[in-house]
């Protein structure tokens, strides 16, 4: 494991891990984004809308 | 008893489900990559390959996934296409940028390996270029997608080309039996058993359910954004219609 990120091989191994845990963390990060921008917009358009079926005072 | 896919076909029950659903599946992935990872790590250096044989454990699932993601979309564009069902069209929507990064994933890791063992990044051997096309089609797919204004016609049309896309499958499955490639031939699902030994078998195979675990989060956190956004989507027209 000690030789894992500096033997002969190093260059090849920690860029493939590197890449890997990036990309990981860009699908983790684009994928709960995505559904709490649309879930924010839904409670917002429902939320107008409750508000505009009340009567007015 | 309710068949799981026709449970599930319901929104709000889908909903239910994938609320907790989603964050366990996460949960087992994060447990079944660090135990992968440390036994992964702690292996010793193959006789051949030395600690490249290490790339294996990102690479291969990387390439299983790319192919398995590919099925769940296929299977989808099917069901929406024959059955119109809106949550069978966001699931193949929400499964191809996944299917796109775990293939591009695939390919890079897989660069990163040939070049200290082939001594070339890239070789146009059948399993690398089959694989690229099926890079390809998942890019297609969502430029299809993203192309056509009308929701309707864009499930159609992206659900004909995820069927079409099928056919490149068995061709990225068996084209290191088909025809002479520089990439090895299957070591773990083949017939007469593993030809790998224990000590990377079960570190791969751990990582492989990893990564499966992995996506399935990731789908089912993607599905909740698309009915997210086909709700806030309807609300809107509601708005502008009163």
């Amino acid at each position: 494991m000690a030789d894992l990120f500096t033997g002969k091989y190093a260059a090849f191994i920690g860029p493939a891990y590197a890449i890997t845990a990036a990309t990981f963390a860009a699908m983790i990060w684009t994928s709960l984004a995505y559904a709490r921008r649309w879930r924010k917009r839904t409670e917002e358009f429902n939320a107008a809308q409750a508000a505009a079926r009340e009567p007015q005072a | 008893m309710i068949p799981a896919p026709a449970f599930l076909a319901n929104p709000e029950r889908f909903m239910a489900f994938s609320r907790w659903a989603a964050p366990m599946f996460g949960a087992i992935a994060l447990l079944l990559a660090a135990v992968g990872l440390w036994l992964g790590f702690t292996a010793p250096d193959d006789y051949q390959q030395g600690a490249t044989v290490k790339i294996m454990f990102i690479h291969v699932p990387a390439a299983w996934m790319s192919m398995f993601v590919y099925v769940c979309m296929g299977i989808a564009s099917f069901l929406a296409l024959v059955f119109r069902h809106a949550l069978a069209d966001a699931a193949a929507q929400a499964a191809a940028p996944l299917g796109a990064a775990f293939t591009a994933l695939a390919l890079i890791t897989g660069s990163l390996w040939g070049r200290p063992m082939w001594g070339a990044w890239w070789v146009w051997d059948a399993r690398l270029t089959s694989v690229l096309v099926l890079f390809l089609f998942y890019l297609a797919y969502m430029a299809l997608r993203a192309s056509l204004d009308d929701e309707t016609k864009a499930a159609r049309a992206g659900a004909i080309l995820a069927l079409v896309g099928l056919v490149n499958l068995p061709v990225v499955h068996w084209s290191v039996t088909w025809w002479n490639t520089l990439h090895q031939g299957a070591s773990v699902f083949r017939k007469g058993g593993s030809t790998l030994a224990p000590v990377f078998l079960t570190p791969l195979l751990l990582m492989g359910l990893a990564y499966t675990s992995a996506f399935g989060a990731l789908w089912l956190v993607r599905i909740r954004g698309e009915v997210w956004r086909k709700r806030a989507e309807a609300a809107a027209l509601r708005a502008a219609r009163a």
